[in-house]
């Protein structure tokens, strides 16, 4: 299993593998996540029953809780590979860092949307200055500001290098965001779903929502190896293989 | 199926405009960050190899 891994990591750290093995990849990536949220989506929509307290405001959920959580996994993915980055040099983890940006972003947004559009009728204001929200908005400057770091920057080793620090100390905030709910609960619910325990709802509430985290999952690996195969040839469009790839189209 | 009709289903209970207009925008943007993405990687891809054809023309 290490080897196995430790060899993925190697052939993973050359564009030409990588670019090549992601065309595999791509099409399972595709066909799970429109499989997953199409079946999460009729079922959180018309099958799941009513949740008393909420009505059927609640179904918002089947979306913002996958958003809410794949912004903050989105976020450690993006540390993890400026660590890589800047630890082991490895190149192709800042075009991953580079792709995992903007739909981290996309992420964050749509929970901020759905969470306000949802606090309407059930806290009957779409926004406060809860520590949750806030922190989730801050997640979402994260995500603008290593977006802009990017752009500002030059050469590319440079801004890679200053992204990944960013990404890096912003991790302080996905505890702050995990633990808001507790240290300072004001307005967001705590989390109700466990990874440890037994979700307490019933099967046709909380199988929708696992479908739609998967489908959410499945959705973020297609976006991310589109842009970061893209990215690929246009930092290798120089070498050989890119040439030979091109030369027949 | 929940509901027991179309016009039940589509007010869903009153939070209707709020339930819907959460999943359209989710889905237009989910949607985008494939289908942007895709169109650009095309793009990339025409593009490189139309200048690798002009390196070739100019070399020759």
């Amino acid at each position: 299993m290490w080897n196995w891994l430790k060899t993925l990591y190697h052939r993973l750290g050359s564009p030409k593998w990588f670019y090549q093995i992601t065309g595999k990849w791509l099409p399972w990536f595709a066909m799970s996540s429109l499989l997953l949220l199409g079946l999460g989506l009729v079922l959180g929509l018309a099958y799941a029953p009513m949740d008393y307290q909420q009505g059927n405001s609640f179904r918002i959920m089947y979306i913002h809780v996958p958003a809410a959580f794949l912004a903050q996994s989105v976020y450690m993915m993006m540390a993890a590979a400026g660590v890589v980055l800047l630890v082991w040099k490895m190149k192709m983890a800042d075009v991953v860092a580079q792709a995992l940006a903007p739909i981290g972003a996309i992420m964050t947004f749509i929970s901020l949307v759905t969470g306000a559009i949802w606090g309407m009728p059930t806290w009957g204001t779409w926004w406060m200055w809860d520590a949750r929200l806030t922190s989730m908005l801050i997640l979402f400057f994260l995500y603008l500001g290593v977006m802009a770091l990017r752009e500002a920057l030059s050469p590319q080793e440079v801004a890679a290098k200053a992204c990944a620090l960013l990404a890096i100390v912003g991790v302080i905030n996905i505890p702050i965001i995990k633990y808001s709910v507790d240290w300072w609960y004001t307005l967001h619910q705590p989390a109700s779903i466990k990874l440890t325990e037994k979700p307490a709802m019933p099967a046709s509430m909380y199988l929708p929502l696992l479908f739609m985290v998967l489908g959410f999952y499945a959705l973020l690996g297609w976006s991310v190896l589109l842009r970061a195969r893209a990215e690929v040839l246009r930092r290798e469009a120089k070498s050989g293989w890119v040439r030979e790839l091109l030369k027949d189209k | 199926m929940y509901f027991n009709s179309l016009s039940d289903f589509i007010n869903m209970g009153g939070h209707g405009l709020y339930v819907w207009s959460s999943y359209a925008l989710t889905l237009v943007l989910l949607l985008s960050s494939v289908l942007l993405p895709w169109l650009n990687l095309k793009r990339t891809r025409k593009q490189l190899s139309r200048q690798l054809a002009r390196e070739a023309a100019r070399t020759k």
